[in-house]
């Protein structure tokens, strides 16, 4: 089985301390650190126990710049086939819709059974999935949670549903499916993984080589646009410790065992 | 002994039959050796030789059972004197031109040595069978056969020199004198009134029993833990000698050549060195290391001594005697469970008890290394271990507030002619607020000391100790690599640190650094020559905890004690397990993170330690010891009666400030 999948390099917010920057409009990126956006990371790794079970290849791509690459790599190091870079001017400042078609644009310059993305992006909004699919006139699952290869070009997928139950359906391939998080425990890459793979060649697509219409893209073609970024102040009823570190768990403590929360 | 030359050709048929047998077999179990990684075992003769003289001749770690050990010790002694006995007993089956004269001192000797030998025997058998210590388990019946085969040989060599010495006695001749009480002597008594024929009968009947007895066992011990007779010369002499370390990736592969190395670690049992091959024979399952293996104590699933034991029935079952070998299956997952394999803290309890030194650390970090490689590491330690790419610390903070700890008191070097001396902080203490008061007492003892020193700050990484320890190796190269390089532009002429695990990586897993000291040694030298003086404490009981990478692993023991005895009106009393039998508190580094399975924390049992011994401040040295024992104190529900305290910081509250 072909299987691509789409990946982002997002902020660690385990590693940040995330602010919000002077334009109001984008958090301060100076001393951030990144890595892949967690749930592609699963993705990658379902994609790669798939291809274990029925042979095939993983393709890993994303849509970005120079320094988006080193995330292709980890990737690769996991054991991906091959990692593709699509960058190209004209793309900065496209919304979820514009990178879906430079996508899809990929997706149409090679032969994929499987595409998958992680459920959302750390900094995203869930939406490019589904809207690839869209663009493809492929089907569609989200919040992906098992994968199980059929005969007949059919996959069995499990499907997180409210209140933690699973739907079970079948798809067909091609499709497009939307991974969740704890689907599989995603393999450790180590340094020497990275090292491994770090001259193999990753090619770079731009707008040309992928006969991207230049009216999808971009910061102009853009209808959705971001206006603001805030840091939600302090509600009624939310209450803000203080003190040392003992105080404060002394004071939660209480304020659990006031509140019914612990016996 | 007319009559035994007419067996002598059929003896010297069984003992060609018999060394045909063991030379096949021995060389069938060096198979597997040649097949492993290689392992530089070479070097230092003089110093491997002393360590056989220790720990071999003097059965140096033996005494520390008692009452096994000085049992072990008889009989170590008894068969020494006999070896020589053995081969003259067996070339006297060929010809009585090797009869010798008997009667000198020799003989006296050799037989108390055989009779002591026996004695031992039987009690060693009762003890197994009647008051085995747990630390043996449940498999005895292949020791107790052992042990009553050496008891048959001791006998039956008793009943030949008795038989005969009582035959000729009945003829007039003279005959053999034995030393009173001894085996042949008892023999000799029992025999006096037996005829003659079925003396005869009996001096034969025990020689061909010696015979079959001798070589059965020779041939029979490199089946299970009696090889070690045998090997424990050649695992002893060619036994680790450097403490602290961690071997390489691949002996003979230098560091900037492991990317070509196509696989890391121990995945199948030829990726073991010959070394560690050779310790899984020479294991005698004595036990020790489990006894004192503090993963074992808590109920973790990890045992040093069935570590080995399994691995080396799995040898046998791969490279068996009589059929052709076959390849290593993979080891993780099937042998060893991963759990099993991430429960070691590295505290080395097992490699300063083990008589015959079995190494354990290498081999723990080795199996690390595989499942690294093979991106099995544990979950828990993803982020910490990616922080560490990231950040150089493994919870993920900013570099940029490395130094805040110090609030600005600290002086960080930049090169160019700043300070003689570098406080390496290393990661925990300085992000860690509780600990970051220990790197805060350490620079005002440094500063009251009068010495010019800074830190690194946000050139600092961590020292990446355990994550060389817990298998990431290109990744402790890398932080080794930048520190290694902050450190040399710093332009510091010797380092001082107050964690163990930093101190233990920049002395034995960094190179070419200048002299490193903890800070306990720099408080020591400083009280002796009156530069600190200690202000008397009013009350409490002191106990001092030995962190396994100050004590154990670089043997600073006294130091601390020294420093804390300096105390006017400090009571310290001892906890039962200290010094090299030191307790691990639950390990540090990368260990805090990995939350084994277990029944109960090692830190809870080291503070009911420090209870038993009647103490209620527990003092230590190293930071991790302080967040796994302060943790403890809680959960054991001790709080308001003990307390912990580091070195560095009650040095500090007691210090004579100058005012």
């Amino acid at each position: 089985m072909e299987i691509l999948v789409c990946i982002k390099r997002v902020p660690d917010t385990s590693e940040n301390e995330i602010q919000i920057d002077g334009s109001g409009t984008d958090i301060a990126r100076d001393d951030l650190v990144y890595s892949v956006n967690e749930p592609d990371n699963y993705a990658v790794e379902e994609a790669l126990q798939i291809v274990a079970r029925t042979g095939g290849n993983v393709t890993v791509v994303t849509v970005g710049g120079e320094e988006d690459e080193e995330i292709l790599r980890r990737e690769m190091a996991m054991g991906a086939t091959r990692g593709v870079m699509i960058s190209d001017d004209s793309f900065q400042g496209s919304d979820g819709r514009g990178i879906a078609a430079i996508l899809k644009a990929f997706v149409q310059t090679g032969h994929y059974d499987l595409i998958l993305t992680g459920v959302q992006a750390d900094d995203g909004s869930a939406q490019v999935g589904g809207m690839l699919a869209a663009l493809l006139d492929y089907p569609f699952a989200s919040l992906v949670t098992s994968i199980e290869v059929l005969e007949g070009r059919k996959l069995k997928i499990g499907r997180e549903i409210e209140g933690g139950s699973r739907e079970i359906n079948a798809i067909d391939l091609p499709c497009v499916l939307s991974i969740q998080t704890g689907i599989n425990e995603p393999r450790y890459v180590g340094m020497r993984g990275i090292r491994q793979v770090a001259s193999v060649p990753i090619p770079t697509l731009g707008a040309a080589d992928l006969g991207v219409e230049p009216e999808l893209v971009g910061a102009i073609a853009a209808k959705v646009k971001r206006t603001g970024y805030f840091v939600p102040p302090a509600g009624k009823g939310a209450e803000i410790l203080a003190g040392s570190r003992e105080e404060v768990v002394n004071k939660l403590m209480d304020l659990l065992k006031a509140k019914g929360g612990l016996n | 002994m007319f009559w035994l030359v007419r067996g002598s050709d059929l003896f010297l048929f069984l003992h060609l039959l018999g060394l045909f047998c063991f030379a096949y077999i021995v060389a069938r179990r060096l198979a597997p050796l040649l097949r492993a990684q290689r392992d530089f075992r070479f070097d230092r003769p003089l110093a491997r030789l002393g360590r056989l003289l220790q720990f071999w001749l003097a059965q140096w770690r033996h005494p520390r059972y008692r009452f096994a050990g000085a049992l072990h010790i008889l009989i170590f002694a008894g068969f020494l004197l006999l070896a020589s006995r053995a081969f003259a007993v067996l070339a006297m089956g060929i010809s009585d031109r090797f009869a010798g004269h008997p009667g000198g001192l020799y003989d006296a000797v050799r037989d108390y040595a055989s009779t002591v030998v026996f004695l031992c025997m039987g009690i060693a058998i009762v003890r197994r069978l009647a008051f085995a210590p747990a630390r043996y388990g449940r498999r005895s019946a292949d020791a107790i056969f052992l042990l009553a085969l050496i008891g048959i040989l001791m006998a039956a060599d008793g009943i030949f020199e008795g038989s005969h010495a009582a035959f000729h006695a009945r003829q007039g001749t003279t005959a053999e004198l034995f030393p009173p009480l001894s085996l042949p002597w008892a023999f000799e008594l029992a025999f006096s009134s037996a005829p003659l024929a079925a003396l005869v009968n009996l001096h034969l009947g025990a020689y061909l029993t010696h015979e079959v007895t001798f070589f059965f066992l020779l041939c029979y011990r490199p089946f299970g833990i009696q090889f070690h007779v045998e090997t424990s010369l050649f695992s002893i002499y060619f036994a680790k000698l450097d403490r602290g370390t961690v071997k390489p990736v691949r002996w003979g592969v230098a560091d900037e050549q492991l990317d070509a190395v196509p696989s890391f670690g121990v995945k199948k049992i030829e990726d073991f060195t010959w070394k560690h091959l050779l310790d899984f024979y020479s294991c005698a399952d004595c036990g020790r290391c489990a006894d004192q293996c503090p993963a074992n104590a808590v109920g973790r699933p990890l045992s040093p001594r069935a570590l080995t034991i399994k691995t080396r029935d799995y040898l046998f079952r791969h490279y068996p005697v009589f059929s052709p070998s076959s390849d290593g299956v993979p080891l993780a997952g099937g042998l060893y469970s991963e759990d099993e394999i991430w429960s070691c803290t590295t505290c080395g309890a097992c490699e300063a008890e083990c008589p015959l030194l079995v190494e354990y650390i290498d081999k723990i970090v080795d199996l690390r290394r595989g499942l690294v490689d093979d991106g099995k590491a544990p979950k828990p330690l993803h982020k910490p271990l990616k922080s560490l790419e990231s950040r150089g610390n493994p919870f993920g903070k900013m570099e940029k507030k490395r130094a805040d700890w110090a609030q600005g008191a600290v002086k960080i070097l930049n090169g160019g002619g700043g300070a003689d001396t570098l406080y390496f902080v290393d990661s925990i203490t300085s992000y860690d607020d509780r600990i970051q008061s220990i790197g805060r007492a350490t620079a005002r003892i440094l500063d009251s000391l009068g010495e010019e020193f800074g830190i690194l700050g946000a050139k600092e990484r961590d020292s990446g100790h355990d994550v060389r320890r817990f298998g990431e190796e290109m990744l402790f190269q890398a932080l080794r690599g930048h520190n290694t390089e902050a450190i040399r532009s710093s332009g510091a002429r010797r380092i001082v640190t107050a964690d163990p695990h930093a101190y233990n990586a920049l002395k034995h897993d960094y190179r070419d650094m200048p002299p490193v000291e903890h800070v306990s040694e720099v408080v020591a030298r400083a009280v002796r020559t009156s530069k600190i003086r200690l202000n008397a404490v009013e009350n409490g009981v002191y106990s001092y905890h030995d962190p396994c990478y100050l004590g154990r692993h670089n043997g600073i023991y006294d130091d601390p004690r020294d420093v804390l005895d300096s105390i006017p009106g400090l009571r310290r009393v001892e906890m039962k397990r200290c010094r090299d039998r030191s307790f691990c508190c639950g390990g540090g580094g990368l260990a805090l993170f990995y939350e084994a399975k277990e029944e109960q924390r090692m830190g809870v049992r080291r503070v009911r330690m420090a209870a038993d011994a009647g103490s209620s401040v527990i003092v230590t040295a190293c930071p991790f010891c302080m967040v796994n024992i302060e943790d403890a104190i809680k959960v054991a529900g001790l709080e308001g009666q003990m307390t912990a305290i580091d070195l560095a910081e009650l040095v500090d509250r007691q210090m004579v400030k100058a005012s």
